[in-house]
């Protein structure tokens, strides 16, 4: 398939992804957030745009900057309205490859960005809202689109995304640290029920932190993205089955995940922050060389986000 | 008749034009008998809810057009245009008939130019021509086609005839809108389609790609095909993500092309590939920046020495627009009678070449009562209307004709025929002109049946262009006899035993209610409270 066409479906798979993690992760803190006296809340609402990958523009930065930065900014990739606008543009750029459905309930939701209220109480519908569009449009990647290399590109993007997401959430928990509990994470993931199942009642911080890290069946895991990740570059590649060169890729998600799969669960834990900054670097890493590989182009690409 | 026509047959009247509705008189024309029917049936209230859902899925299916850098939905206005099987026939073959000629003039142009040495047309008609590219002479297109997708441009005049308003033979677009517009009126009226029998469109993208395959450059067995777009802020994006999507061909722009020897390749995730055969929604200017405007992105290097080579086909062919060209469109009527031999079968609308000095000073004594339009323009840009235009905008349109006459054609106001438009509350007659598509493959020309109806949506409005606030209508040609033709009815090629053998369906399907029958047990039993 096209370069430029995979470039746009890697990024359709990122950008939606992560509108759904953002909404997530949004939505568990909002709760806490609500909570804090004035002063306070305004340095756990600093601390959240970091962990999330941006900064402060101003001095005057609270709750509702928070929202707009996270929520409702078209104009940067790190909000859900901007991700969302950007998986719709890249989404238009591709659209004779997408299917019709998948291209048709990004429109849709892209118009639909506008009608949802920019206040707090709001935010928690839009971020629900958020989550069940996101869940459509993965659902229809997975059952109208050929499991071919674009599907694959989408998935790549997608579970990429993922393992930088979950990363960013198990660092809100260090961050943020005062009365953010492991069920709170939990949630942030969706993985508070299936968490239940797993280990019943009977649990400490330990258990949870491995299952968001760790647990090989949970989708929103990061090993289990990595591994995600992993297959798909392996179906991309097919020819380095056997001995011989693995891309740079493939090696940059093999040594993240087998780093965690294999490393003591104390010396992971107590290490949390550098570990998850790992998790991210190897994230970014991993797209810049599928970039490299798949990508080329002769001239220079700007990812376009918002065109008002 | 229901009232949401109440007044229209007076309005229509008052505007001087053919109706296509309303034959004077109160009474609908027999073609639009299931339309009138079905409307008659409607509310005026159920007439808006239906328009505003068809708008509102076209925006969510992005059927738009680019307006100023905003993606704005095409409008599509609810009363289909109806064409009456015989009508449809003489538009057919006049339209066939057009392409024909034009295709061997183009290919006289690039070479012999005996209809200049026959003294046909002047040479200077040519060699003036902006869109004449010497860089194509004497250039044989692969399987004889030049002009592999048209959309001749027909309009009706007040007295009910068809003329054709203008031949594009090089990027002609609005294709998309007919397929769509379909899709969303058979959704959005039903009832309208009822027992008539409506020629289907959605052959238009097989057509095409089987065109563009047969032209291909010579020995290749399975050419690959794309659509070439200068990118997503071109107006007309849509339709070029839509065409390539039905054709299953890749959509590229210029970037991921690459020319080498004479051959052009895209860039893959696999490497590079070759590639055949072009449809090109770019103007030549912008096409290949060796040939033409070096400054343009949006083309790809070497493509027009490639497709002299033979190495790649170009469709439509680099250098079409001197078939195009205003003044050209004049002389088309002798070009069919010198190339074809034939009388045309739709006529022109009368065209004041203004080069000729008496035509000249006619016009601009009277420049107040034409419409005038710059010979190498499109989309109506450009264009003036004598009889709307300030005593200003005249005296600056007369000098710019005495510097350039050569630029300019002038034609008497056609008043468009009208059909009635939804506008606020009520239906009010809005002219409309018809863009029929034709497709060439070297030995047919096929002509969609049909095409775009655009209509000004403006009261009085003569101007029909999307960029200037026009929509569209639903073009139905009517099949002649309402019968299916035997072969498309399904066959039944199956009999009961065989299917038996290759999937025991009954036996399934009872397994199938067994399981079912075994789970609402289940869900039954749960039902139970534990301790009864």
């Amino acid at each position: 398939m096209l370069s430029r066409i995979a470039e746009s479906l890697f990024w359709i798979g990122r950008y939606v992804e992560r509108a759904d993690g953002t909404a997530r992760i949004l939505d568990v803190h909002l709760e806490r957030l609500n909570h804090l006296p004035t002063e306070e809340r305004r340095s756990v609402a600093r601390e959240l745009l970091g962990v999330m990958g941006a900064r402060p523009q101003n001095e005057d930065f609270g709750l509702e900057e928070l929202l707009h930065a996270l929520a409702y900014d078209k104009h940067s990739a790190t909000s859900i309205a901007g991700s969302l606008g950007a998986a719709r543009e890249n989404a238009r750029r591709a659209r004779e490859t997408v299917s019709s459905g998948l291209w048709e309930s990004l429109n849709t939701t892209y118009y639909g960005l506008n009608q949802h209220r920019k206040d707090v109480v709001g935010t928690y519908r839009f971020c629900h809202w958020v989550l069940e569009r996101t869940a459509m449009v993965s659902g229809l990647a997975d059952t109208t689109v050929s499991h071919d290399d674009s599907w694959l590109f989408l998935a790549l993007g997608r579970s990429l995304e993922r393992a930088d997401m979950t990363a960013r959430m198990l660092s809100t928990r260090d961050v943020l640290s005062a009365g953010m509990s492991w069920v709170n994470m939990l949630r942030c993931a969706g993985a508070y029920e299936s968490f239940l199942r797993t280990r019943r009642a009977a649990f400490g911080d330990q258990h949870a932190a491995e299952f968001l890290l760790l647990d090989r069946l949970f989708p929103r895991s990061i090993v289990y993205a990595l591994r995600d990740a992993d297959d798909c570059l392996a179906k991309l590649d097919p020819s380095a089955q056997r001995v011989g060169f693995i891309n740079d890729a493939r090696r940059i998600v093999g040594q993240a995940r087998t780093f965690l799969e294999f490393h003591r669960t104390d010396d992971l834990m107590s290490e949390l922050p550098e570990h998850m900054e790992r998790v991210q670097k190897a994230v970014a890493q991993a797209s810049d060389a599928i970039s490299r590989k798949y990508f080329n182009q002769a001239d220079e690409l700007a990812w376009v986000g918002e065109v008002s | 008749m229901s009232d949401l026509f109440q007044d229209y047959s007076e309005a229509a009247g008052r505007t001087g034009a053919y109706d296509e509705m309303f034959a004077p008189g109160q009474k609908a024309r027999q073609s639009y008998g299931q339309v009138a029917g079905a409307l008659r049936e409607l509310s005026l209230a159920d007439v808006s809810a239906r328009a505003d859902s068809m708008a509102r899925t076209f925006l969510d299916r992005g059927v738009t057009f680019d307006f100023a850098g905003e993606e704005r939905p095409f409008p599509l206005d609810i009363v289909p245009r109806v064409i009456p099987a015989d009508e449809w026939d003489v538009l057919e073959r006049g339209v066939a008939q057009r392409v024909r000629a034009l295709e061997a003039f183009l290919n006289d142009v690039y070479d012999k130019m005996t209809v200049v040495s026959d003294g046909v047309i002047p040479r200077q008609l040519v060699t003036t021509s902006a869109h004449f590219h010497r860089a194509v002479h004497g250039f044989e297109p692969a399987g004889g086609v030049r002009v592999h997708i048209s959309g001749i441009d027909v309009v009706r005049d007040a007295a009910g005839t068809f003329r054709v308003l203008e031949d594009n033979v090089r990027v002609p677009s609005g294709v998309s809108y007919v397929l769509e517009n379909r899709r969303a009126m058979a959704k959005g009226l039903p009832e309208a389609f009822g027992q008539q029998l409506i020629r289907p469109v959605e052959e238009y993208p097989r057509r095409l790609l089987s065109a563009l395959r047969k032209t291909a450059p010579s020995g290749v067995d399975d050419p690959t095909v794309v659509v070439l777009t200068p990118g997503v802020f071109n107006s007309a994006y849509f339709e070029h993500t839509l065409l390539a999507g039905l054709m299953g061909v890749e959509l590229v722009e210029g970037r991921d092309l690459i020319c080498r020897g004479n051959r052009v390749y895209m860039r893959t995730t696999a490497g590079e590939q070759r590639v055949d055969v072009i449809y090109k929604r770019i103007d030549d200017d912008f096409l290949d920046p060796l040939q033409f405007r070096s400054d343009s992105m949006l083309g790809c290097p070497g493509l027009v020495n490639a497709a002299r080579a033979g190495g790649v086909t170009i469709a439509n062919a680099v250098g079409n627009g001197v078939a195009d060209d205003k003044l050209v469109y004049s002389y088309v009527p002798d070009l069919i009678r010198y190339y074809l031999g034939e009388e045309p079968v739709i006529a022109n609308v009368d065209t004041f070449r203004l080069e000729e000095k008496e035509a000249r000073e006619h016009v601009l004594d009277r420049l107040d009562e034409l419409v005038v339009k710059p010979v190498d323009g499109s989309g109506g840009k450009g264009l003036v209307i004598g009889p709307d235009a300030s005593k200003d905008e005249l005296d600056a349109l007369r000098k710019r004709i005495i510097a350039d006459p050569r630029g300019w054609i002038a034609q008497p106001v056609l008043q468009l025929s009208t059909v009635p438009t939804l506008s606020g509350d009520k239906f009010g007659p809005r002219h409309v002109d018809l863009r029929p598509f034709a497709v060439n493959d070297g030995d047919d020309v096929w002509v969609l049946p049909g095409g775009l109806t655009r209509v000004a949506l403006k009261e009085g409005s003569l101007i029909v262009n999307s960029s200037q606030g026009g929509g569209s209508k639903d073009t139905w040609v009517l099949a002649g006899s309402p019968q299916v033709p035997v072969e498309q009815l399904p066959r039944q090629s199956v009999t009961v035993r065989e299917r038996v053998s290759v999937w025991p369906v009954e036996s399934n399907w009872r397994d199938r209610q067994s399981e079912q029958q075994q789970q609402q047990q289940i869900s039954d039993a749960q039902e139970v409270p534990a301790n009864a």
